[in-house]
């Protein structure tokens, strides 16, 4: 926020002043000399933050309150004996941690488990989302006909509700009825058997394919648009000193693009690793063990065993992850940007 | 002017913040219907073949209650996928209905969290008395030594049900009474395109009613006596490798049905892909996929030798619905006469004729609706030869971690991986510590 000057305050004031008889008698107490000038600076400074105000609170209801009821959810023990009346649960102190925390004992060794089978997929994902994005923006960076066509076909993954989409994908998915069998096996005879894609190992590939097939879109989406901010002249300058395509994108696109991928990469990340619905509704509420990602597992933790303790410290340890990741991540890419 | 401005912007806060609470009240089920003695809310479990069906069979009897006590019933039929979130989101906001249906395993589990009326004598005098429910049905309501948590409205028990057709096909004349035989025709019946026996892997009360009653079998429990689980147990253990080795072993399961968990079962069954199913009350829904009654045969579960009974004889689970009144309720008299109105006699013939049940209600099971050839096995299991789950605070649980246990078995079993003694016993274990928090 640029601090507003004082020729802009002057208006200002004057405008204020103007706009009514009532408001002119109060600015007018205060007399001639610096004060008045001074406190309409002090306005003009308060402004902003008035008008801040309302999406500040709204945004402590809607986000920090359910935050913080969480944190404290996490140290007490709220059982099935105590959802009636929470405030009643004992304090349990760091019990809740420590068995989550515990990576001898079953339950910390799950939760572990589902760590890595979660940064294993949110990897995968990403990469692929963001790879296969790029690429086709770049393919339809140069117009040709259909092209508008094309666009609009591969946003509609992002524009499908979620439960539909993957709804579908469970159908597709079914090991005697679905159409992937159909096609590896029936058609292509590539597989000796049908496989299973929605128990088993093979799970967590369908999880991939479909968290991919769903988040993809918004990438391209997002390095598209970013695509249109880079000058053309740029690109007929390197053409003239004779750079080929490929030195084209490494050295004229992917480095205009780096401020997009940044916001980029994060958001997908942080999607991908806390998305509950997909692998909810591809596996139900218990997910096979190779596609027993963080969410759904939390999810078990409080819901399914009814330990809403347990399931807000692990929700805790996965908010302290994120928030981690994410300084990390923007202090890295940041500071990479000033060298540049 | 500061004064207005600020006053302005805090009256649109204020506005906006109660606008976003509204919200976040998501709908109306206020208990009680706002307090007032004259409506009640009823949240009804999807028996029938869909949502609507069943609001069809409920609104004429609540129209009758209605006409009769002047109490309206405000109804919403929840599906079991959504039904005990929804009950524990009620428990925790304490805003619910005044009436529910709850599935009878879940009696206890909600039963600990202190949201429902305790029906204790006097409550039970009010409908009529204890002594009307057969004593299976009530034990399922709760834990031993308890008031129970709720009131039996519909039973249900466990049957063999076999496709007659292709039983003669296979030269097989009578169904199977012991283990031994069933799998000796499953093979039988076993050939390319069809399979012995149906069952679904993946579906996890499922599994868990089998698992339990042939751990009774074996002369195990999950549970002792003192409420603590005993998972690893011989008798569970072997219980729930013969129900893996089904397909795992006799190969009498066709291995796609690893990954079933919606009810294909029935609709293999119906198509006459599977001979064979263990099931609870299906013949309504296989007449709804297009099959005659006589074109299935239904017959008592078997044991491992001898005839049904009680112990080491048990051959089904006690299943089945409870109507509970929530704690939390302004209008808990008239919750209490719904519940009345729901248990009487006649109600009783109504429904559970609808929903091809039995009548908890031992003078309702007298009609003849109840004694048809598919009905008898059943009210016969529920009479003699069934054994209600574990009644425990942790029984959800116990549901959840060994059925989810089983589930990775079947997957195990279907991937060709083997399933040994061994093997289900880590499986076990390693449910039952997830138990222990």
């Amino acid at each position: 926020m640029t601090p507003p000057t004082t020729a802009a305050a002057d208006e200002s004031q004057a405008a204020a002043a103007d706009s009514g008889p009532p408001r002119s008698a109060s600015g007018r107490r205060g007399g001639p000399g610096r004060r008045p000038r001074q406190a309409g600076r002090l306005r003009n400074l308060s402004l902003p933050y008035m008008l801040l105000l309302p999406a500040i609170l709204l945004e402590l209801l809607v986000h920090l309150v359910p935050m913080i009821l969480g944190i404290v959810m996490s140290f007490r023990g709220i059982t099935q004996f105590f959802i009636r009346n929470w405030t009643q649960a004992p304090w349990a102190g760091l019990h809740n941690f420590r068995i989550a925390l515990d990576f001898n004992a079953p339950i910390g060794q799950a939760l572990l488990h589902s760590f890595f089978v979660t940064c294993a997929f949110t990897a995968l994902s990403v990469g692929l989302c963001w790879l296969l994005g790029a690429f086709v923006s770049l393919m339809m960076q140069d117009s040709f006909r259909g092209r508008g066509v094309l666009r609009t076909l591969f946003l509609v993954p992002y524009a499908l509700p979620v439960y539909a989409a993957v709804i579908t994908w469970a159908f597709m998915f079914q090991r005697d009825n679905g159409l992937i069998n159909h096609v590896l096996h029936d058609q292509l005879h590539l597989t000796s058997d049908r496989p299973f894609w929605l128990i088993g190992d093979n799970s967590f590939y369908a999880l991939l394919i479909v968290s991919v097939w769903k988040g993809w879109p918004f990438a391209f989406l997002i390095i598209t648009a970013g695509l249109q901010n880079i000058p053309r002249e740029l690109y007929e300058a390197a053409a003239i000193d004779g750079a080929g395509m490929w030195q084209q994108i490494r050295r004229i696109t992917m480095p205009s693009l780096r401020p997009v991928n940044q916001v980029l990469v994060l958001v997908l990340f942080l999607w991908t690793f806390n998305d509950f619905n997909t692998p909810f509704v591809l596996f139900g509420n218990s997910a096979p063990e190779a596609a027993d990602v963080i969410s759904i597992h939390i999810y078990q933790a409080s819901f399914v065993t009814w330990n809403f303790g347990s399931g807000s410290a692990m929700s805790v340890l996965l908010l302290l992850f994120l928030l981690v990741v994410t300084a990390v991540y923007l202090l890295a890419t940041s500071r990479r940007r000033q060298d540049v | 002017m500061r004064m207005i401005r600020a006053a302005a912007v805090v009256s649109t806060v204020l506005a906006l913040a109660a606008a976003s609470a509204g919200c976040g009240g998501g709908s109306d089920t206020s208990g009680g219907g706002g307090g007032s003695p004259k409506t009640l809310t009823y949240w009804a479990s999807n028996q029938g073949p869909n949502v609507e069906a069943d609001k069809a069979t409920l609104t004429p009897e609540l129209k009758k209650f209605e006409k009769q006590t002047g109490i309206k019933v405000k109804l919403e039929v929840v599906p079991w996928s959504d039904l005990l979130n929804r009950i524990l989101a009620a428990t925790s906001s304490g805003q619910g209905p005044d009436v529910l249906n709850i599935g009878n395993t879940w009696s206890s589990s909600l039963q600990a969290t202190g949201a429902l009326l305790p029906w204790d004598d006097s409550h039970f005098q009010q409908i009529g008395g204890r002594d009307r429910f057969t004593d299976s049905a009530v034990g399922s309501a709760g834990a031993a030594g308890k008031d129970p948590a709720a009131v039996p409205l519909y039973s249900m028990a466990y049957a063999l049900y076999y496709n007659k057709k292709l039983f003669a096909d296979a030269g097989i004349s009578t169904p199977p009474a012991t283990w031994d035989e069933l799998v000796a025709d499953g093979k039988k019946l076993t050939k390319s395109g069809q399979s012995g026996l149906g069952l679904e892997g993946a579906n996890l009360s499922n599994n868990i009613h089998q698992a339990f009653v042939l751990a009774k079998q074996h002369g195990g429990d999950f549970y002792d006596s003192a409420g603590k689980p005993t998972f690893t147990s011989p008798g569970a253990v072997a219980g729930v490798k013969q129900w893996v080795d089904f397909m795992a072993k006799d190969k009498i399961v066709a291995t796609g049905s690893a990954e079933y968990a919606q009810n294909q079962t029935l609709q293999d069954f119906a198509k006459g892909k599977t001979a064979m199913v263990l099931w609870q009350t299906a013949a309504s829904t296989f007449k709804s996929y297009g099959m005659k009654d006589s074109d299935f045969g239904v017959a008592p579960v078997p044991v491992q030798s001898g005839t049904p009974g009680t112990g080491q004889q048990t051959n089904s689970m006690v299943a089945g619905i409870n109507m509970a009144v929530f704690k939390n309720s302004k209008n808990v008299d008239g919750a209490v006469k719904f519940v009345k109105f729901m248990t009487s006699d006649a109600e009783q013939i109504i429904l559970n004729k609808t929903y091809g049940s039995i009548p908890p209600v031992k003078s309702a099971q007298t009609d003849p609706a109840f004694n048809t050839t598919a009905m008898k096995p059943l009210r016969e299991a529920l009479a003699t030869s069934a054994t209600p789950l574990p009644q425990v605070p942790t029984e959800s649980q116990f549901e959840t971690a060994v059925g989810t246990a089983v589930k990775g078995l079947f997957a195990d079993a279907a991937a060709g991986k083997p399933v040994t003694t061994a093997s289900v016993k880590a499986a076990l274990d390693k449910a039952q510590q997830q138990m222990q928090q």
